[in-house]
């Protein structure tokens, strides 16, 4: 799987990179010394608990943020397509499919219904925003952000409300994106333990970099072919963490008796996984 | 015919609604109907320092614009309350400015069904002329702005994608304000604020696209305002609430067609 290519890759591009950046709004460090760079073909996936700072470190990256230390460095002309977590498109706007893939940026009318078509809502283009579905209107949001043919495409929780098999879906589709046009990809996850396969590099955060790496294929072990089954298992890999600390109950870091050895960690305010269960069995696995 | 003064009234009104229809639009969709009031409410301390400053009423409410609009994008960003409350103090404070400027000014008496309703059966040429002239500017000006401004009601997806959403809303904000001045004496600060929200919410179940909604929200302004100005000779009403109760009965008529989907 591609994660295994990933020191082929280290010489390409350098899309965007946050180095030593940190974001202090009232009166406390939302992230602090957040270290992260995509480059052109990875997929970066961020991790960790509500609040740790995943989307303020990717709005940071953007560029929607001040940030208080630090730098942000983008490549010059850079492309950017951006799925937020959520938009609300007031009900007031008239505003059909098309129409709203083409605020930002003027698109034929060919590469809009490519774009849809590459979503699989290409017979929705005529339709209003408002009369969408929850997973077609994110499908929608998808398209909008790759019919600008982004060199860096950013998704702030897409699977989000979405069931098990949505999930695999959106990854296959996610790495047919980034195959069809070779962007960099940020994907932003509220999933401790499960991170899409093709992901290169998962970075853990909370606050700071609790810790990073690339995420253990699953599609070779037989155990979670079994959890899994076997079309979710070559979507779906595991991250294992690697902390060196722990975090108090108000998020300060609390250094490690032990020397930095690899565990499992329970995040303070990480959750349990409703919808497939598969955080809480990779720790009994192990 | 310029010398009637109805045809002037019809003239008068025409041009505010036909400003006033798609700028409306953007203050619908991005839900900016109590920053047009703070607008409307400020116009009095800007007629205030017109006196002050012994300079034509439009122009103070102009200057008025240009500083209490920045002062409010500088206080959303730097502060921690709400837009909806920074509003409210600006929109009470300046009024209330407004009117202590005027209790110094002993020899000016302010009257204030004039700065509500407006008189539009009482404009002179010269009105007309500034506010063809005036409306004329803000349409070009917004005409120029309009899609990144489109853009921007989806602020961060456009500042993500390379947009400058905060410099356009700032042009369009001082456009109300704009709007404001060249009309305030007309039709007074009730009627452009009607006219501003009444038509593009009645337009909106008509139309499948912003731009249609613009211009659906400009012809129901200029039925009302006729049709207003009719009734009101008609009727011997007063003319600026006739055209906003014009507006509203459009609104009203065309709620049955909008019902949720
Ligand atoms: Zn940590
Ligand atoms: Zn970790």
């Amino acid at each position: 799987m591609s994660h295994a290519t990933i020191n082929t890759r280290v010489a390409a591009e350098c899309l965007a990179a946050g180095r030593k950046i940190g974001v202090f709004r009232g009166g406390r460090w939302l992230i602090h010394n957040v270290d992260i760079s995509i480059h052109r073909g990875e997929i970066v996936t961020l991790i960790g608990p509500n609040g740790g700072g995943k989307s303020t470190t990717a709005k940071a990256l953007l560029g929607l943020l001040r940030i208080d230390e630090g730098a942000v460095e983008r490549a010059a002309g850079l492309r950017t397509g951006y799925v937020p977590q959520r938009m609300l498109v007031d009900r007031t706007l008239p505003l059909n499919v098309s129409r709203m893939m083409t605020l930002t940026g003027h698109h034929s009318a060919a590469e809009v219904a490519s774009a849809l078509g590459l979503v699989g809502i290409e017979h929705l283009a005529d339709a209003p925003v408002q009369t969408l579905s929850g997973g077609e209107f994110q499908r929608a949001l998808l398209a909008r952000a790759i019919v600008r043919k982004p060199d860096l495409l950013v998704l702030d929780e897409p699977v989000q409300g979405v069931d098990f098999s949505g999930e695999i879906k959106l990854y296959r589709l996610i790495s047919e994106i980034r195959r069809s046009l070779g962007c960099g990809v940020l994907l932003i996850s509220h999933d401790l333990h499960i991170v899409m396969a093709e992901t290169d590099t998962v970075v853990c955060l909370n606050r700071h970099v609790c810790c990073a790496g690339a995420p253990e294929s699953v599609a070779d072990s037989s155990e979670y072919q079994q959890l899994f089954g076997p079309q979710a298992a070559d979507a779906l890999a595991v991250y294992r963490h690697m902390h060196d600390h722990e975090h108090g109950p108000d998020g300060q870091i609390v250094a490690h008796d032990c020397d930095g050895h690899a565990h499992d960690h329970n995040h303070d305010n990480g959750h349990s996984h409703p919808d497939h269960g598969a955080g809480e069995r990779t720790d009994a696995k192990r | 015919m310029l010398d009637d003064f109805f045809f002037r009234a019809l003239l008068a009104g025409i041009a505010v609604a036909l400003v006033s229809g798609p700028l409306g639009c953007f203050v619908v969709w991005r839900r900016m109907a109590y920053f047009g009031a703070t607008m409307s409410h400020g116009a009095l301390l800007g007629v205030a320092l017109a006196f002050l400053l012994n300079i034509d009423p439009m122009l103070g409410v102009l200057i008025q614009g240009a500083i209490v609009v920045p002062a409010f994008l500088l206080l959303e960003r730097y502060q921690t309350l709400s837009a909806d409350t920074l509003l409210g103090i600006l929109a009470h404070g300046t009024l209330a400015l407004g009117l202590v400027i005027f209790g110094f000014m002993s020899w000016v008496r302010i009257d204030l069904m004039a700065f509500l309703f407006g008189d539009i059966l009482a404009v002179s040429k010269q009105e007309l002329a500034w506010v063809w002239v005036g409306g004329a500017a803000v349409l070009a000006i917004l005409a120029y702005i309009w899609r990144p401004l489109l853009a921007g009601t989806e602020e961060e997806i456009a500042a993500a994608e390379g947009q400058h959403p905060e410099k356009t809303k700032l042009v369009f904000m001082l456009l109300i304000a704009a709007i404001i001045a060249v009309s305030m004496k007309i039709v007074g600060i009730l009627l452009i604020l009607s006219m501003l929200i009444i038509p593009p919410a009645t337009a909106r179940v008509f139309a499948r696209a912003p731009e249609q909604m613009a211009l659906i929200a400009s012809g129901v302004g200029v039925i009302a305002a006729v049709g207003g100005l009719f009734a009101s000779l008609l009727w011997n009403t007063a003319s600026g609430p006739s055209i906003v109760v014009t507006a509203l009965i459009m609104f009203l008529g065309s709620l049955p067609f909008g019902r949720a989907r």
